[in-house]
């Protein structure tokens, strides 16, 4: 007897019962939702969009005033949201594998400290760490009149970092437009694995730009930040909350970071060291060639979960008060009431950006997998 | 001619392969050396102020004057404790989240051995989350009833932990199951759920909840901040939870339920006796980090108001009397999460090397 691919009882009757279920639930939300509204004299509809936001930002990368709109302050909390993930991944990278090398490495003392670190910063909740390192600048460092000067032209304040800038006399145009198109052309041919010629295209770039630096006379200026009256003023200031969650998300991505760079390095098989040495390769080439291709691929997926967290987790800068997407959405809740679209707009954004971190990554394991078969 | 071996060979010992003793490590080379001097550079820079803090100008006994312009005010601790681990609970009913948390540890550490894992354990289990729920609320058998805005500190964050996992296991469970399911409505509707919940910021899911619980309630209905933060973590663990055990699944070979189903067993039996168990075997470390991160979320209940560990230290830091000691409070809390976090991803390990011989 043959059966039926599809037949009524097994296949179609489970998913009408299932999908008539989730449809009479979602209606009865619908319909309780409205109702409430209704009492509520609540309205949906995204004109409400233009209006003017009448509330302040107190930092953000992209210009804002309260005289702007609501969808500029939500553009606004998403540049600050950008500005937060892609600098904790760069920055948390960055600390993350010297980490994995020190707990790796045959050093006692690189290793216990750095496992202690990382177990330290892994096992606690972000929150707190942010919390502590908002309480030590502006509670433990000194006033701008006593500020502390780790490295001459920085100076530590309970108001925030003050660096010194290096400002370029002359026409600096020429320069500029050679540096980048020598960055894409280097990025474009490491992109495409051309490792050779990306390392003489940057090399001659170098070049290239020291004699326009010559050639053009330009120069260097430094704007230090001089104690004005009741603050730094000049160079680049970090407000005490950007330095936070900085501060804190960045130690705290960079433990996992850490762990997911070890485990990529420990997950190549021992043998893979004996073979790239019996191949007769010195122990610089077989990591290079052998090791981390090999371990790069093992680290990718957790690494994109690893940046999706990231991004979730920059929301928790509000604790420390700094105005991130999920904090301007929820303001803006508070003060129009229209949450049901304040709701969506925040949902399609995270959504959107972690789907396309997920896209990017797997486009970057796609070019892995070419480079290791 | 022919040559036969009529001895074994020597046997010869591996290579060494390992670590160096620690006084070769420190200085055997040149880039060793530098290693230690940079790392000795630093502890010399810090160790002595944290020392002195901690220790030499810490505040062991005496008052609030006495921290002023000294090192770590650990008195400060002492004095705040009650309030930190309990929060705003009434003060005479103290005994009532001490005891809820007495039983949840006590509980934790008896499920830890093998030999324990029975069904009488789970039962406990359930008896004894009950029991929690109803010390802390009250109302029954002469307590004074306390409603779950009062409840604060240890207590929340621990049933909050525990009920999440609790419930969100066997909703991941099934979440996973539908994942895998050969009917494609249950596929889409389990993958746009467990996407849609992973992609989402837990804060906003708190955020979200606190908006549309009135809307979705019918009128003058009311739920607690504490069950709409328990619906959201539910939720969450069960998202995550959902993807581990999926791996875990995906990684049992098919002819491990064929075999079973022909045994005879019936479908439950084949999930629960022989297909989950060797699932769980196989995702025990992302299982571990998964419940860390369950752990590590309850601190942000915070932001909706509720009074978990992390908002009780919030509170007592504002004390003007105290010159705000958040160091000591913060790394006191820092300390819970840290040993309970780190209790279980140690457990884990041991486990994964148990149950690691035990399976192949």
């Amino acid at each position: 007897m043959v059966r039926r691919r599809h037949d009524f009882h097994r296949w179609w009757l489970p998913q009408l019962l299932l999908g008539g279920t989730v449809l009479a639930l979602l209606a009865a939300m619908a319909v309780t939702v409205t109702g409430n509204m209704a009492l509520r004299a609540m309205t949906v509809s995204l004109g409400f969009l233009d209006n003017t936001a009448r509330f302040p930002i107190a930092e953000s990368v992209m210009a804002y005033s309260p005289v702007d709109g609501f969808a500029w302050a939500f553009a606004t909390g998403l540049g600050n949201t950008l500005l937060l993930t892609a600098t904790i991944i760069v920055a948390s990278i960055l600390l993350g594998i010297p980490l994995a090398l020190a707990r790796r490495s045959g050093h006692l003392l690189a290793r216990l400290s750095a496992g202690a670190f990382v177990d330290g910063v892994r096992n606690t909740p972000l929150v707190i760490q942010l919390l502590f390192w908002y309480g030590v600048i502006t509670v433990s460092l000194p006033s701008p009149r006593s500020a502390f000067q780790p490295l001459s032209g920085i100076f530590l304040t309970d108001r925030g970092l003050h660096v010194t800038t290096l400002g370029i006399t002359g026409t600096a145009l020429p320069l500029v437009v050679t540096l980048t198109i020598g960055l894409v052309a280097t990025a474009t041919l490491a992109w495409r694995g051309r490792l050779h010629q990306a390392s003489i295209v940057s090399l001659g770039t170098v070049v290239v730009g020291a004699t326009l630096w010559l050639a053009l006379d330009l120069g260097l200026r430094p704007d230090v930040p001089r104690l004005g009256r009741y603050n730094f003023v000049g160079g680049l200031t970090v407000t005490p909350e950007l330095a936070a969650v900085l501060l804190g998300s960045v130690l705290y991505a960079s433990g996992f970071a850490a762990e997911i760079v070890r485990a990529g390095l420990a997950a190549v098989p021992a043998g893979q060291w004996d073979a790239a040495r019996a191949m007769g390769l010195n122990d610089r080439q077989s990591l290079r060639l052998v090791i981390v291709p090999q371990a790069l691929r093992i680290m990718l997926p957790p690494m994109t979960n690893q940046f999706v967290s990231v991004l979730k987790n920059s929301t928790l800068a509000l604790v420390v008060g700094y105005p991130e997407l999920n904090s301007i959405a929820n303001t803006t809740m508070n003060h129009t009431g229209h949450a049901l679209e304040c709701m969506l707009v925040l949902v399609l954004a995270y959504l959107t950006l972690a789907g396309g971190i997920s896209l990017a990554m797997n486009a970057l394991d796609r070019r892995t997998a070419r480079w290791t078969r | 001619m022919t040559f036969v071996r009529s001895a074994p060979e020597p046997v010869l010992p591996p290579p060494p392969r390992g670590r160096d003793p620690a006084a070769s490590s420190t200085f055997g080379s040149a880039a060793n050396i530098v290693t230690t001097l940079v790392i000795a550079f630093f502890a010399e820079r810090s160790l002595p102020h944290f020392l002195a803090w901690a220790f030499t100008n810490g505040v062991w006994r005496g008052d609030a004057a006495d921290c002023r312009d000294a090192g770590a005010c650990w008195i400060f601790l002492h004095e705040k404790a009650p309030f930190i681990l309990f929060g705003i609970y009434p003060e005479a009913e103290r005994w009532r989240p001490l005891l809820v948390v007495s039983v949840l540890i006590g509980l934790t550490l008896w499920t830890m051995p093998h030999r324990h894992w029975t069904r009488a354990t789970l039962l406990t289990w359930v008896v004894g989350i009950a029991g929690s729920l109803l010390a802390m609320a009250g109302g029954v058998a002469g307590l004074t009833p306390v409603p779950p805005s009062a409840w604060g500190g240890l207590p929340v964050t621990l049933l909050l932990t525990v009920l999440s996992l609790a419930l969100g296991f066997p909703l991941g469970l099934g979440l996973a199951l539908a994942r895998r399911s050969r009917l494609p409505l249950g596929r889409w509707l389990a993958t746009g759920t467990v996407e849609i919940l992973r992609g989402v910021p837990v804060l906003t899911l708190l955020f979200i909840a606190a908006v549309m619980a009135p809307l979705l309630l019918p009128d003058g209905m009311r739920v607690e901040t504490f069950v709409r933060a328990l619906v959201v973590f539910t939720l969450v663990s069960a998202a995550y939870l959902s993807e581990v055990l999926r791996g875990g699944l995906q990684g049992v070979p098919r002819a491990q339920m064929e075999s079973a189903q022909a045994l005879g067993l019936r479908r439950r039996e084949v999930l629960l006796i022989v297909v989950l168990p060797q699932a769980i075997r196989k995702v025990l470390p992302p299982l571990a980090s998964t419940i860390i991160v369950v752990i590590k979320n309850t601190s942000l209940v915070m932001v909706v108001g509720l009074f978990d560990l992390v908002s009780a230290g919030r509170v007592v830091l504002n004390d003007p009397a105290w010159p705000m000691p958040y160091a000591e409070t913060y790394l006191m809390i820092a300390l819970v999460y840290f040993a309970v976090c780190h209790g279980v991803a140690r457990y884990a390990l041991h486990q994964e090397r148990v149950l690691g011989e035990g399976g192949r």
